[in-house]
């Protein structure tokens, strides 16, 4: 531990040397100061005097991804509002996952919410929360498993119905051939959106997998793609990350075809208004965030339960050039 | 490859000073066996995927072999010296977050941001050197534990300066446009457009080639890697060297960081992690032994191009992408296997 201290004093040594250096060399343009005044995010203090309540959310995230922030911002302000104590862990691996919400039942938290990518592997211990009294709520997926494994409701969006909003939306933009491009190999959500847009999308669609946490790969991929078939004329995107990237590849390959996402983001959202990316899908990952913390309290303080336990979807809403205008705000700071 | 340094005083003729032929001498370099797999894996995909000879196409193919050789150059350097380094994929992400954060939130030029990560990344590399040959560890711990310090790091200070996961746009500030223009811009050459990190890749192969076959630092980093107790003997000093060969690697994460960041312009905190592996994969399949002591640049070079070549190649062959990973991992044992067994032939001939 004393060594990575000592290596975290050195790098912040040679930052702080380099200071002086930046101040003669400033930019005029972008950059922080240039956003500051720029929305900021909500800022609130607790709205109800109800106890303080702790609720956890564990998830099958993996580090650093923008999607999972979004659903933690929401979840973190109705926290704050809702006088809640907001607890978050998440893995990738379905085994690891369920241990972190054995350990948040071993805290006595008292309200759960999980995501159920890999159903099986929670199975066990969502039962033992149930006998533990704790009040469960999935989000985003595993609508399908939610009630079977004692949750109260379900919040999210239906990946198939999403693929197919895709699916529709790129008929009635005339397109004939598509590309999917899967950026986690293996996952389940992901198989659902693009089988989703299959299903609606008259024309042709074929699955290209890239790996998601190499840009370049991901990039000079979509390019070979699109060099060994000159007729497709979509490329849709399951994360929001990637869209960009996918139009660079379709300029470096003197493509036409156009790109079109599921998800938001701000430069998504940038696309979308220059008319680099044709549309967006969005899901709302806030409002999964949100209104689970919210009904959990609901519960709690009320027995309340939306849709009387069915699934409430958060999407998909299709998004365009004039949406993305009003979007633009909310995607900078990170809320949509 | 003996270590030329530890060569003793002969009086009898030495075989390792005999002449020999322009020939032998070609069939005994390092990087014989991956040059022949290269061009197995070429003639292989020019006859199943009809758009692969494409003049596009191949420039899409450099740009996938380029991302991955400029790294394998130093990791090479590394592995010859005797070492392995797990933290160069994150190291490449850091080295973009770094760049980016401190230009974004001073409100800085471009080039500042750079220059600071520059400053970081070197000292990074330095930190595994300094740490690897002060504790005599091996190197797989050092650089595990370097890499787990920074995949944390990236998400916790992107996380906590930034906000959100990935970092703000810098695409609009000042020196972007001239950092763009010098780490990820395009050529056209002959109709055919070119990324620039192609002529960083060739430049780092070439200078690295040099310092190998040209300098005393080349000896050195032979001698380190074959015997490190016989070459600190014979005067050659080791922890510089290592030190050295680390520092080399963060500069190149530095380059590719840019590369990332210029080409981008956003980055998310969370990716590199796995890419370290595809660095030593081009390395290995290059000539460079596991063990230390021998290899090549050109090796790593042409190891690249032939990973570049196989996962894009797959993509262009149309095959069904759920067995993609498959494939992959076919052809390069198929690759390395030709290389080992070319390898073994030319040194029969000796």
């Amino acid at each position: 531990m004393a060594r990575v201290r000592t290596g975290v004093r050195a790098v912040s040594a040679v930052l702080a040397a380099v200071l002086g250096a930046t101040l003669a060399g400033c930019s005029a343009t972008g950059g922080k100061r240039a956003e500051e005044r720029a929305a900021k995010a909500a800022q609130g203090r607790a709205a109800v005097d109800t106890p303080r309540w702790t609720f956890a959310m564990v998830t099958h995230s993996g580090d650093g991804d923008t999607f999972w922030d979004i659903v933690q911002n929401g979840a973190k302000q109705a926290a704050v509002k809702d006088n809640i104590k907001f607890l978050y862990s998440h893995d990738v691996e379905g085994n690891k996952q369920a241990q972190n919400v054995q350990a948040m039942i071993d805290q006595k938290v008292d309200g759960l919410i999980v995501t159920l990518a890999k159903p099986d592997a929670l199975k066990d211990v969502l039962a033992k929360a149930k006998k533990a009294g704790i009040p469960v709520i999935t989000v985003n997926s595993g609508s399908e498993k939610s009630k079977e494994f004692g949750a109260l409701t379900h919040i999210g969006q239906d990946e198939v119905i999403a693929g197919e909003a895709v699916g529709e939306q790129l008929n009635e933009r005339g397109k004939k051939k598509a590309v999917c491009v899967l950026h986690e190999q293996g996952n389940v959500g992901h198989e659902q959106r693009c089988d989703g847009v299959k299903k609606a999308f008259k024309g042709d669609l074929q699955n290209l997998y890239v790996e998601g946490t190499n840009m370049p790969n991901v990039q000079s991929s979509i390019e070979a793609k699109l060099q060994s078939d000159k007729d497709i004329d979509a490329v849709v995107t399951l994360g929001a990350p990637f869209a960009p990237t996918a139009v660079k590849a379709a300029e470096q390959a003197g493509s036409k075809a156009e790109v079109d996402t599921f998800d938001l983001n701000a430069k998504v959202a940038d696309a979308l208004q220059s008319g680099k990316l044709g549309f967006a899908v969005d899901q709302d990952p806030y409002l999964q965030g949100y209104e689970a913390v919210d009904l959990l309290w609901l519960y709690r303080y009320n027995r309340d339960m939306l849709g009387g336990g069915r699934p409430v979807l958060t999407g998909p809403q299709i998004v365009t050039k004039d949406d993305a205008k009003t979007l633009a705000e909310y995607t900078k700071r990170g809320t949509r | 490859m003996s270590a030329p340094a530890t060569a003793p005083v002969q009086e009898a003729p030495d075989e390792r000073l005999a002449h020999r032929s322009r020939l032998r001498r070609l069939l005994g370099r390092p990087e014989l066996g991956a040059v022949v797999g290269a061009v197995a894996v070429f003639v292989f995909f020019s006859t199943v995927a009809d758009s692969f000879l494409q003049a596009s196409s191949l420039s899409t193919v450099l740009y996938a072999s380029s991302t991955i050789g400029i790294m394998a150059v130093p990791v090479a350097l590394l592995m010859i010296g005797g070492e392995f380094d797990l933290s160069a994929g994150v190291m490449v992400t850091s080295a973009a977050l770094v760049s980016s954060m401190f230009s974004y939130q001073m409100t800085a030029n471009v080039w500042v941001g750079a220059g600071v990560s520059l400053l970081t990344m070197l000292a990074i590399g330095f930190f595994n050197g300094f740490v690897l040959t002060r504790t005599k560890l091996p190197s797989f711990i050092i650089t595990l534990a370097t890499f787990l310090m920074l995949t944390g790091l990236n998400l916790g200070f992107t996380k906590l300066i930034s906000g959100t996961v990935s970092t703000k746009t810098i695409g609009d500030m000042e020196g972007f446009d001239s950092a763009r223009a010098v780490f990820a811009s395009h050529l056209t050459i002959g109709g055919v457009d070119l990324q620039v990190t192609i002529l960083w890749w060739l430049g780092l192969v070439a200078l690295a080639t040099w310092v190998l076959l040209r300098t005393r630092v080349g000896n050195w980093i032979f001698a380190v890697g074959g015997n490190a107790d016989a070459a600190r003997a014979v005067g050659v000093p080791v922890k510089s060297t290592k030190i050295g060969l680390y520092m080399a690697v963060a500069f190149c994460a530095w380059v590719s960081g840019q590369h990332l960041l210029m080409s981008y312009d956003v980055v998310q905190s969370g990716e590199g992690v796995g890419n370290e592996l595809l660095y030593i994969i081009a390395a290995v399949i290059g000539g460079c032994l596991m063990t230390g002591g021998y290899g090549s640049a050109i090796g790593s070079a042409v190891g690249a191009f032939i990973f570049g070549m196989t996962s894009k190649g797959i993509v262009y062959a149309q095959w069904d992408p759920d067995w993609f990973k498959f494939f992959l991992g076919a052809m390069l044992l198929l690759a390395t296997l030709l290389n080992a067994w070319v390898r073994k032939r030319a040194e029969a001939t000796k």
